[in-house]
């Protein structure tokens, strides 16, 4: 028999007892909207869990610091590997051998300090950062009001909404709603501010200003000499971001964003210049942190194995989400056998309602037989009959589980707001899990259909045609 | 091989039984319901199965339909020995080389009269577009040209058994076999489905085999009358009466 007869007599038979196909479709639904439900809060909590670190972008970016560094004694994990004392220093040449480790797209210095932002005639202390370049394509500025820098070296920065909102005497009061970034946004973005920074001087050239300069008398080496000039540079407000720095690693780790090439060219003390200043035998410069671009965020442990043989430390948002992942694959799974469960008695009912229809179509049964149906006939129109409850099923079940999991939500986010905390998407329904909810109904429903469509298919004709 | 059915005197056999047997088992005892029968009935012959009820004719209809497997012996049926063939080759024979109407008409209810005759088609994989055409040339010829959008339970037994016999010639098969296709008919009812069925047997060329317990109607139509009793074939006889009937025409 051709499919589309196949499929149009299966449907016909199904209407022919059309409460009981009608209740084991349900049965079905129900078993499958307590998957999809199970499955979309788990996606959901997870996505929860989640979204401000996919946000930052920074699922590909391991950070690299020196085991020199002094903060780096405290962390445990980090016990092993080269003794601190004897391990590189994180400097330019180093971050050049980074750059060239196979997997990294770009390496670059974590550059950030803190210093005066002129807007209306006001100074205030705030940090900066640089950002590189190519932080334009990847989506940690997402949501951000106005464009990205124009280009590398551009005079340009990015705001952070709470230092916009400082600006502009916004700043909210605790306990009451932030203003939007777009209100933020639209006095700031395209006016100009002022910053003032320390440029450090090498200093094999005496510096000539005298402003706030410092020399300092190194006896070990000329290099390490350098002195400190006073600078103002004017900035276009280009951008305004809701990132919120403290939640975030990396360069947006700031209130200030600037093009990091802007900033490696204007050579600002660092906070760390003057540790360095002691520790360094180099004339080139030395970073606090190296962040690295990986270009796959699955290759990130490569990378960040390679860089550790290095003799650096490194952390990744992969360190971080590990044992939330593993949570929630535990949870996902655990959600998942319990909705299967659902699914599992409704597949029972399928198996209920086809032996009991091939009581009730015995003689049917055996008409299409002496007629000409072959045993493969039969099995298939019984198998069709399936198929098409459990897409049915699974169409109605991904619809109800999609409704149960709205209601869940609605009912939180009325909870949350009853105690004061802002509503959250605590329920996420994506693509995929429709479409394997509704092939893992059919699934189920085909298996379920093996026993009686055999069944149905091995009826003797004469036995079936015999008169009642 | 093929081509004798127009020629009325090919002595080609339709079909072919040699020692078949079937038996059943029953609880405790063994039932003979066919039991040794050998005969040979050629192409185009109207033969008709005679004998009581648990005679064995219904049981020898269906082994030569291929709806049922003979326990011994062979049943070839145009050229085929059925008890060679595969679950899936015999069913092919059901669709192809067999048309069976029944006492009970053994429509199924839930279609309409066009769908049902339509069903072998589909089995058959005819396209979609050429089976309304088909169906509605064999129902034009049971004289069914109306009601072909009615249920089975709306019409009359004679519509009914004429709907099942529009059904049994859509594949255009060689044989139809007929297991007392007037039973559930008045005698005027009868008579109608009984002269459709002679007509396919002329004008067709088709070889028909009919089970039936009434003498005289087998004594009426048939050309040739087989008795049986608990199994076993008691009488086969050529029914010198059927041709003296005008319409049976110039057939020896």
């Amino acid at each position: 028999m051709k499919a589309y007869d196949l499929a149009e007599l299966a449907v016909r038979n199904l209407r022919e007892s059309v409460l009981r196909n009608s209740l084991t479709t349900v049965g079905i639904s129900v078993g499958v909207a307590s998957l999809v439900a199970m499955l979309s809060l788990g996606i959901g909590l997870q996505q929860l869990a989640t979204r401000r670190l996919v946000r930052s972008g920074l699922f590909d970016t391991v950070v690299v610091t020196s085991r020199r560094d002094l903060r780096n004694f405290n962390r445990g994990d980090d016990a092993g590997g080269l003794d601190p004392a004897h391990s590189p220093v994180l400097d330019e040449p180093s971050r050049q051998k980074i750059e060239q480790l196979p997997n990294v797209m770009e390496a670059y210095p974590d550059l950030r300090f803190i210093t005066s932002f002129t807007y209306d005639e006001k100074p205030r202390l705030t940090m900066a950062a640089g950002v590189p370049f190519s932080y334009k394509t990847n989506d940690a500025f997402e949501g951000m009001q106005g464009s990205f820098f124009s280009s590398d070296m551009a005079p340009e920065v990015i705001l952070q909404k709470s230092f916009a909102a400082e600006l502009l005497g916004k700043t909210p009061k605790p306990g009451t709603e932030e203003a939007p970034v777009a209100e933020l946004a639209k006095p700031l973005v395209g006016k100009e501010m002022t910053m003032r920074y320390a440029e450090k001087v090498d200093s094999a050239t005496p510096a000539t200003e005298t402003n706030e300069s410092t020399s300092n008398e190194s006896t070990e080496s000329a290099a390490t000499t350098y002195s400190i000039q006073s600078h103002e540079l004017k900035l276009r407000i280009v951008g305004v971001t809701d990132l919120d720095p403290d939640s975030m690693r990396g360069p947006v780790r700031a209130r200030v964003l600037l093009p990091l090439k802007l900033l490696e060219s204007l050579h600002v003390m660092q906070p760390t210049t003057m540790r360095d200043t002691t520790q360094a035998t180099s004339k080139t410069p030395t970073y606090s942190t190296v962040s690295v671009r990986v270009k796959n965020p699955g290759k990130i442990q490569l990378v960040e194995d390679a860089i550790k043989k290095m003799g650096f430390n490194t952390f990744s948002i992969l360190d971080a989400t590990r044992s939330v992942r593993r949570f929630f694959t535990v949870l996902d799974l655990f959600l998942g056998i319990f909705g299967s469960l659902a699914l599992a008695v409704a597949s029972i009912g399928i198996v209920n309602t086809l032996v009991m229809a091939i009581l009730e179509r015995r003689r049917e049964i055996g008409i299409m037989k002496a007629i000409g149906a072959s045993d493969y006939d039969v099995k298939k129109l019984f198998f069709a009959e399936a198929g098409v409850m459990g897409l049915l099923g699974g169409a109605l079940g991904v619809a109800l589980g999609w409704t149960i999991g709205r209601v869940i939500n609605l009912g939180t986010n009325v909870y949350l707001r009853s105690q004061d905390l802002a509503p959250e998407q605590i329920w996420f329904v994506p693509w995929w899990l429709v479409g394997s909810a509704i092939a893992f109904a059919i699934i189920v429903s085909l298996l379920s259909g093996l026993y009686p469509a055999a069944r149905a298919a091995r009826l003797d004709p004469v036995q079936a045609l015999r008169y009642e | 091989m093929t081509a004798g059915i127009d020629s009325s005197f090919s002595a080609r056999a339709a079909i072919r039984t040699e020692n078949v047997c079937r038996h059943y088992v029953m609880g405790e005892s063994l039932i003979r319901a066919v039991d040794g029968i050998s005969l040979s009935i050629t192409s185009g012959e109207f033969v008709a199965l005679l004998g009581t009820s648990g005679s064995g004719k219904s049981s020898l209809l269906n082994l030569i339909a291929g709806l049922d497997r003979p326990t011994s012996g062979t049943v070839v049926v145009e050229g085929k020995n059925l008890a060679e063939l595969s679950r899936e080759d015999l069913a092919r024979h059901r669709l192809h080389t067999v048309g069976m109407v029944f006492q009970s008409f053994n429509l199924i209810p839930s279609m309409t009269v066009i769908e049902n005759v339509e069903l072998p088609l589909r089995f058959a994989e005819v396209d979609r577009s050429q089976r309304a055409a088909l169906a509605r040339q064999a129902l034009d010829r049971v004289g069914l040209g109306k009601r072909l959008d009615h249920r089975p339970s709306e019409l009359s037994g004679g519509e009914q058994q004429r709907t099942a016999l529009a059904r049994a010639l859509i594949n255009r098969p060689k044989l139809l076999l007929a297991d007392e296709p007037t039973g559930n008919l008045d005698s005027r009812t009868g008579t109608e489905i009984m002269n459709l069925i002679r007509e396919f047997n002329e004008s067709l060329g088709m070889t028909v085999v009919m089970v039936t317990h009434e003498r005289a109607l087998a004594g009426q139509y048939a050309e040739r009358l087989i008795f049986l009793a608990d199994g076993k074939l008691v009488d086969d006889q050529p029914n010198t009466a059927a041709v003296a009937v005008p319409s049976q025409g110039g057939r020896a």
